[in-house]
């Protein structure tokens, strides 16, 4: 059986010297090809419904937004991609006269952002643009009997394209208010947008269009907050002061959408094809989707129309040194196809790594050791088993923060009682989330001194930025405060040793989580024992994820485990996870702890309206007081994201906002067919062995019957 | 013939209709539908007016099992239950709660789950016998014991084991094999030998012992000791006889797996990322996607059901004595 399976092998792979175990065609091994894995299939690619990170790997590459951040600066910094230079908000009072940016938040009454994009700019070849010899679209006009043969996009076979328009974005704009389409922000940008709500009013009453079952030619509606002034100038209207509205013109829900691929997709049978915009995406990047297979794999292709664009020729301090530069200028995107394989378990993902057949991985805890290793100073470097590979690891603080939740409207934990106040703060010393981050995160974090990570505004580093409530600054870093100061606390809170004084009993707490089984046990134990050093009994509360979103919707759960990445590197999108008017059981919103307090509310409206500055500084400072005052959160961590790179791969530097990265990879194809075909030779011994093994087993035996066949009776 | 399986196929409706109750109460006991909207909206800013246009676009905004506010048989029809089941009767699987095609997906993904499923079954049966055979073959000598201990060790050991250990000997190690993926066409022949092998070889403990013994069995009967007394050889006895007399149990029980060959495997789908049936399955169950779980269990329930009837018949086939009626 096994050499039936060796001569498969052999003449699958045609006997040459490329390795067996090649994923990949032979014949691609020399070829400007990217590979990466992914895990989760996106559930959606249309740009105005999508919002999740591993759907941004393939729509950040595909639609191009007016805006992206800079690949090397840091901090972040966005600036024009279609636009032609970054958008300058102009504001009006509710005479319509302009007033100054500095002007009273209440005294501005609209917000007008006139962005002009670049001419010439090509869709991607798709057939929604195909016309006939006379000007008509080829496709407009399909219907399910027209269908039948139609199974992929690619069974259309006359594509065109035609130049982008700045309708196209006031159309993208529109569709936020489809009543067919979900998009996730269309509640936030009705608040800001002008008009936005009363169209999707509008738009709800309408009926079905003629197209199909979702068509609603959305260029015969208007909406005042996003009007187009010519060919390549639009303007959006907001209703008040909202500078972070910047930041989401940076995002894919304001790319371009031909209003002909909204049509062509909405046609009449095309949802029953699977043929839709949810799974096509049609757009003026560098690249296009040629294949979406979720359950097996994604292939980006080099978009033919593309502009072409230029390689930053600046960046930070050390990327010149770091070889970031070199490709300055010269004309992007580098690769040709970019090809993402399903990798649902992490194990066969790294081993494929180590093969050289993706260019690129993160870590996970299982294969750490044999990556990561701490040198004496306590910094990671490469074992040297990665480095005989010439792999290269980098490392950044994310924009995100992992954080234990109080509830703030229990009776036990949560209030704003001293009570309550000094029992938060006592559990804040604690719980050592320096200890955690060694034992569950491999090191791979940074304690949190307040809700706003390293590298965004308001974010203070050394002495200054250390929570003084929990850490106390010893030498030249911040030491967590002893538990004797915690035990202190609890006892001025009413629980002497963990113990209710008015009744004697031990003081339980709950924790409520979605996790469970064995891989959570440790990391719950380990828990328990924190709450332990001050005689409170934490319970844990396990329970499925649904019910466990049902208690923090209805504010059952006393404590509790979450997290948040940032949508934009701005205090705001951290902030607002404790503004009073979004908590969850009253508002439904992302304060999750339910965390009131009018004067941190008040200063989160007037800092939200602030450009950065010092003055925004002392506000967001006198923030970070009072939430650290009153510990609504067990602040937590930012997690450190940890990457590693093969010695092919060029111009990696993390950039945690932007997700259109893949146009400034380079890879260098021969180096990576060398090192693959070095490390995979195919390896015989083992199996000749077994067999030889196997033969000396069944020998005796052989023999043994064969003597008791041919020996006669007499 | 023909009316005991049509009495067979009339008996069917009354478990499918059980079946699809029964994953139906298990499903929505542990999901509503504002978590599966939830599911599908994303996490972030979803807010109670996305939850309510996503129940009412898929037809989850109504009564699960009986609708009170409905009158006479709309009480049990204007359901979501009944909504979602009836059509499955006439094998219309409707569109998954994400929108795509379930009928037209399910027909893609059998493909790389036969692709699995049946050369494990047809390679595995061939090595099962084999081994099975060669066991009662060295019956009593250390062959025997020793394949009969090894049998019990391998088949003490989780699946989960030989798959992560096959893919770190043959794949990694050995560099013989991709440790993972797919292909289409011939191509998908490199993907395909490691899980076959691991199907194989975790399989090896439970039905070489079960075939030894079906060989034993047979080994005692009459007819065998009548060929000896024959002068037959000990391998004719065995290759002739007892393997013909031996296959029939071993047949009927093939049979009954051979139209669940179309569901896949649910492990070996996931860890080699075989974008098969199986794999379908659990991303639908992880994603809470009722629709493409009810078919899937359906869909499952219809052949598990042929494979019953299939059974019966190959009887009749492979032993003359066997009548339907």
């Amino acid at each position: 059986m096994l050499p039936l399976l060796i001569c498969c092998l052999l003449l699958c792979t045609g006997c040459d010297n490329s390795p067996w175990n090649n994923p990949y065609p032979n014949q691609d091994s020399a070829k400007n090809i990217y590979y990466d894995s992914f895990s989760e299939r996106p559930k959606h690619l249309d740009p105005v419904s999508s919002y999740s990170a591993n759907e941004y790997v393939f729509l950040g590459q595909i639609y191009e937004p007016p805006l992206q951040y800079h690949f090397l600066k840091r901090p972040y910094e966005l600036v024009p991609l279609t636009a032609t230079a970054m958008p300058e908000p102009e504001y009006f009072d509710n005479e319509g006269q302009s007033v100054a940016e500095d002007s009273d938040t209440a005294a501005i009454h609209r917000v007008k952002y006139t962005i002009s994009i670049m001419p010439d700019i090509l869709y991607q070849p798709h057939p929604a643009f195909a016309k006939n010899a006379s000007g008509k679209y080829l496709y407009h006009d399909l219907n399910p009997e027209k269908l039948t043969n139609i199974h992929t996009l690619s069974d259309f076979k006359t594509v065109g394209t035609r130049r982008m328009l700045a309708n196209d974005y006031v159309y993208q704009i529109k569709r936020m208010a489809h009543p067919r389409v979900h998009s996730p922000i269309s509640g936030l940008m009705e608040k800001y947008i002008l008009g936005l709500d009363e169209f999707a009013d509008e738009l709800a009453k309408i009926g079905n269009g003629d197209a199909g079952s979702n068509y609603i030619d959305l260029k015969d509606y208007k909406l005042p907050g996003a009007r187009v002034i010519n060919d390549t100038t639009f303007e959006i209207t907001l209703k008040q002061k909202y500078p972070q509205f910047i930041y989401w013109l940076s995002m894919s829900f304001f790319a371009p959408m031909p209003w002909e691929a909204d049509y062509f997709y909405s046609q009449n049978g095309m949802t029953e094809k699977n043929i839709t915009l949810d799974w096509y995406p049609v757009g003026t990047g560098p690249f296009m989707l040629t294949e979406n297979n979720p359950n097996r794999r994604m292939v980006l292709e080099r978009n033919p129309n593309f502009r072409g664009e230029a390689f930053p020729s600046t960046g930070d301090e050390g990327d010149h040194l770091a070889g970031l530069l070199d490709d300055a200028g010269k004309k992007m995107p580098f690769i040709d196809r970019a090809i993402y394989s399903l990798e649902k378990e992490s194990i066969p993902a790294w081993n494929k790594f180590l093969q050289g057949y993706y260019d690129t991985s993160g870590i996970v805890s299982d294969s750490f050791d044999q990556a990561v290793q701490f040198n004496t100073q306590g910094d990671a470097e490469l074992t040297d088993e990665m480095r005989e590979k010439g792999i290269r690891l980098l490392t950044a603080v994310t924009t995100s923060t992992y954080y234990m939740g109080f509830n703030m409207a229990d009776d036990v934990i949560g209030g704003n009682s001293e009570r309550a106040r000094l029992l938060r703060r006592a559990i804040s010393i604690a719980v050592d989330y320096e200890e955690y981050i060694s034992i569950f995160a491999n090191g791979r974090g940074e304690p949190a001194q307040g809700p706003i990570p390293p590298g965004i505004f308001g974010n203070l580093s050394g002495e200054a930025g250390i929570n003084p409530y929990v850490y106390q600054w010893q030498g030249d870093k911040p030491v967590r405060r002893p538990i004797e100061e915690a035990k202190v606390l609890l006892a001025k809170a009413g629980y002497p040793d963990g113990r209710d004084k008015t009744n004697g009993k031990q003081l339980v707490l709950n924790l409520d989580t979605p996790a469970a089984g064995p891989g959570s046990k440790a990391s719950f134990d380990w828990l328990r024992k924190q709450y332990a050093k001050l005689g409170i009994n934490l319970v844990v509360r396990a329970t499925d994820y649904n019910r466990f979103q049902e208690k923090i919707r209805k504010g059952t759960a006393q404590i509790f485990q979450w997290g948040w990445n940032a949508d934009y590197p701005d205090p705001e999108n951290f902030f607002f996870l404790l503004y009073g008017p979004n908590a969850k059981i009253d508002h439904n919103g992302e304060n999750a702890s339910n965390y009131k307090n009018t004067e941190f509310d008040e200063l989160f409206n007037q800092m939200k309206t602030m450009s950065n500055s010092l003055e925004r500084q002392d506000v967001i400072n006198k923030m970070v007081e009072i939430v650290r005052r009153d510990a609504p959160w067990l602040w937590g961590f930012h997690p450190v994201g940890f990457s590693l790179h093969h010695a092919w791969y060029k111009n990696a530097k993390p950039n945690l906002m932007a997700n259109n990265t893949l146009k400034y990879t380079r890879i260098e194809p021969r180096l990576r067919a060398e090192k693959r075909t070095a490390w995979n030779q195919p390896i015989w011994w083992p199996i000749a062995l077994m067999l030889l093994l196997l033969i000396i087993v069944l020998l005796p035996a052989i023999v043994s019957y064969r003597r008791k066949e041919t020996e006669s009776i007499l | 013939m023909i009316s005991y399986i049509l009495r067979r196929i009339a008996y069917a409706f009354p478990i499918l209709v059980g079946v699809n109750i029964i994953t139906f109460v298990l499903f929505f006991v542990v999901n509503t539908p504002d978590d599966m909207a939830r599911m599908q909206l994303g996490m972030k800013r979803v807010d109670d007016a996305a939850i309510s246009k996503w129940k009412e676009e898929r037809g989850y905004d109504k009564p699960i099992l009986w609708n009170t506010n409905a009158r006479s048989v709309e009480r049990i029809t204007d359901t979501i239950f009944f909504q979602n089941s009836v059509k499955l009767f006439v094998f219309d699987f409707g569109r998954s709660d994400s929108g795509r095609d379930i009928g037209y997906d399910i027909s893609q993904r059998m493909w790389p789950s036969l692709a699995i499923t049946v050369p494990s079954l047809i390679i595995g049966l061939l090595a099962y016998i084999t081994f099975g055979l060669t066991l009662a073959f060295f019956r009593g000598s250390y062959v025997d014991v020793s394949g009969v201990v090894l049998c019990v060790v391998m088949m003490s050991i989780s699946s989960l084991f030989y798959i992560i250990g096959g893919q770190y000997l043959i794949g990694k190690f050995l560099h013989l094999v991709p440790i993972s993926g797919y292909d289409t066409g011939l191509n998908a022949v490199k993907f395909i030998v490691l899980p076959v092998l691991v199907g194989l070889v975790g399989g090896i403990g439970a039905s070489t012992r079960w075939y030894r013994t079906i060989f034993l069995e047979e080994m005692g009967k009459d007819y065998v000791r009548t060929a000896k007394a024959k002068g037959l050889s000990e391998t004719r006895v065995l290759y002739q006889h007892v393997l013909m007399n031996g296959l029939i149990p071993i047949l009927t029980g093939v049979v009954v797996i051979l139209p669940s060959l179309f569901i896949g495997s649910l492990i070996v789908e996931s860890f080699f990322a075989i974008p098969g049936l199986g794999s379908y399955t659990i991303d639908a169950i992880s994603a809470q996607d009722f629709a493409i779980v009810r078919s899937m269990v359906f869909l499952g329930s219809v052949l598990y059901i042929i494979g019953l009837i299939l059974t019966d018949i190959s009887y009749t086939l492979v032993d003359p004595r066997v009548r339907l009626n």
